[in-house]
């Protein structure tokens, strides 16, 4: 240790070292491999050759433009129900949860402690044409006399909303426990009605949790595959079917990894425009 | 229920209404929190009861009769041993390593100034951004590129590469309220460096590190999507699960879903009522 202490400034290099260079090998480096591989053509059987092959980019956008706006809008529309869902919830364990607020926290992280693919399978039974659920939708109306919930848009996008639930619902709860709410109290006294005193202290005060919950359901939502695949048709599949298909099944490895970046150019642009909407929102608010 | 139905008995007509309307919305949001609950538990539920049905074919969809069987017989279903043993390896071992990694970086972090903290921010930030089906294609293809054989070793890297972020940002959190003054005072008793860390420092993060451990344990036994893009020809539980489920999935992946939920929920409930009993008991010192 007599070398460290000789060293000081050395030592945070030393600590970082093995972890960011995993990470620079493991993570950096082979997005560089998946970039390069987007720009090669050829196939599988007489090989691959680096060619700068930006065609693969605009026919990616071009033969599978309607996947990746699928993507985007089951995305957008299981973050918005799950933010609708889980802010009630969010805000009574905060401020009604009392001591049981810990215990209470564990029913939002259940969901995460059985196998994903197995919770997506117990909605395809709940979902299922035999399923308490379509009999009753049928019974009432909503659905017609054959209609059905398994391989649609909606079983899609409700799975969706059921496997992120808890990335929206912890940075809420987070933010909004963290509240004083002797500032509520504040407007109450000064004749804010309940309604306004939220709308101008508890939602303002919770937007960071909104954001962090948006962009962390949003994300892994948008890159999915598994619930469109269980619960969906061929007409619901998104757009990680599509690379998870052409990577594993096809083989067309240049296609593929630039429908990689195509969607994370689509995911990251959607977060820029949040990013700036959510800004200005706060700004003049 | 029974202050609605008190007041309907004192008050009647419109004004009872209007009591009963006032009860509702007054736990309308515990209602709410309630309905909440069930929603989330809901498919938690249907799984567990499936893992002691007796299904009629190869689809365990529909109730046909309580057993046992599947409980008694857990790996009776070919290849479902093995993938659990392949499953819990990895989760071991990829903890155990992405722990240490992270918790370095951790510290480094917390403890120390040092040029290029932006850059280190960003490498673990960016992991945790990026959809997961984009982490197993970029490892995909460095494989391939590199010829490296996809096993076990593969597996095992790609679980390393993205537990990391997640240990790092559970020990950071819990390493910035630490007190230093209790390192110093270690060293001005003539402790050197290393037992000063061994001593004072490695017990007092103890339980960050176990977080991270389990965490990083958690999300390995979970993983499905980089798994499945890294593997090979070997199958983890969720790949097993995946598979099963296109040719209808047996009772027994219901079996050792259930056994993941409980075990989970028992460390998690333990967990939490210690700390309510340290609380209490701290508050009452």
């Amino acid at each position: 240790m007599g070398f460290l202490h000789r060293h000081r400034n050395l030592t945070p290099y030393l600590l970082l070292g093995p972890g960011l260079l995993y990470l620079a090998i493991f993570f950096v480096v082979p997005l560089g491999f998946l970039a390069y591989q987007s720009l090669e053509s050829g196939n599988f059987d007489v090989g691959y050759s680096f060619t700068w092959a930006w065609g693969n980019y605009w026919d990616a956008i071009q033969n599978y433009r309607g996947h990746f706006i699928r993507s985007l809008e089951y995305a957008g529309i299981a973050t918005i129900l799950a933010l609708v869902f889980a802010y009630p919830l969010a805000y009574w364990i905060a401020f009604r949860g009392g001591r049981w607020k810990n215990l209470l926290l564990l029913f939002i992280v259940a969901p995460f402690f059985v196998t994903y693919l197995i919770r997506t399978l117990a909605w395809e039974t709940i979902l299922a044409d035999q399923g308490p659920v379509v009999s009753v939708l049928r019974d009432v109306g909503i659905l017609g006399h054959d209609g059905r919930l398994l391989a649609t848009s909606t079983a899609v996008v409700a799975g969706i909303t059921y496997n992120f639930f808890p990335f929206m619902a912890l940075p809420l709860y987070v933010s909004l426990e963290q509240i004083d709410e002797r500032l509520i109290e504040a407007a109450q006294d000064l004749y804010a009605s309940k309604w306004k005193a939220f709308l101008r202290i508890t939602l303002p005060l919770s937007l960071p949790g909104v954001v962090a919950g948006t962009l962390l359901t949003f994300i892994p939502a948008a890159g999915d595959f598994i619930n469109a695949q269980l619960l969906g048709s061929p007409q619901n599949h998104m757009i990680g079917n599509v690379i998870q298909s052409k990577f594993l099944e096809l083989t067309d490895y240049p296609a593929a990894a630039a429908m990689s970046f195509v969607l994370m150019a689509a995911i990251l642009l959607m977060v820029a425009i949040y990013a700036r909407a959510v800004g200005t929102e706060k700004l003049t608010g | 229920m029974t202050t609605a139905a008190a007041a309907e008995q004192q008050r009647p007509g419109s004004s009872a209404l209007a009591s009963a309307w006032a009860f509702v919305k007054h736990h309308v949001l515990t209602v709410y929190a309630l309905l909440a609950f069930i929603y989330l538990m809901l498919p938690i539920g249907i799984v567990i009861a499936f893992s002691f049905n007796n299904p009629k074919g190869r689809f365990n969809y529909v109730w046909s009769g309580f057993t046992l069987d599947n409980w008694k017989n857990w790996d009776g279903v070919p290849g479902l041993r093995s993938a659990m043993v392949l499953s819990l390896e990895i989760a071991l071992i990829a903890s155990l390593i992405a722990t240490a990694l992270g918790t370095l970086i951790a510290l480094a972090l917390v403890r120390y100034g040092f040029r290029g903290r932006g850059v280190t921010n960003l490498l673990i930030f960016l992991p945790l951004s990026t959809p997961e089906i984009v982490l197993g294609a970029s490892l995909l293809t460095l494989f391939l590129n590199l010829t490296i054989v996809f096993g076990f070793w593969t597996i095992l890297i790609a679980h390393v590469m993205f537990c990391i972020s997640f240990a790092v940002v559970t020990v950071k959190a819990r390493l910035i309220g630490f007190d230093r003054h209790l390192e110093e005072a270690a060293m001005d008793l003539g402790a050197n460096e290393w037992a000063t860390f061994r001593k004072v420092t490695l017990p007092l993060i103890a339980p960050a590190l176990l977080a991270a451990l389990l965490l990083c344990f958690a999300i390995s036994i979970d993983d499905f999507v980089v798994t499945y893009f890294n593997a090979g020809p070997r199958t983890t539980f969720p790949l097993f699960v995946w598979g099963a489920a296109r040719v209808g999935a047996p009772p027994q992946v219901n079996v050792i879903g259930t056994a993941i939920f409980s075990v989970a929920v028992i460390g998690m409930v333990t967990n939490v009522l210690v700390q309510m009993r340290r609380e209490r008991s701290t508050a009452n010192a």
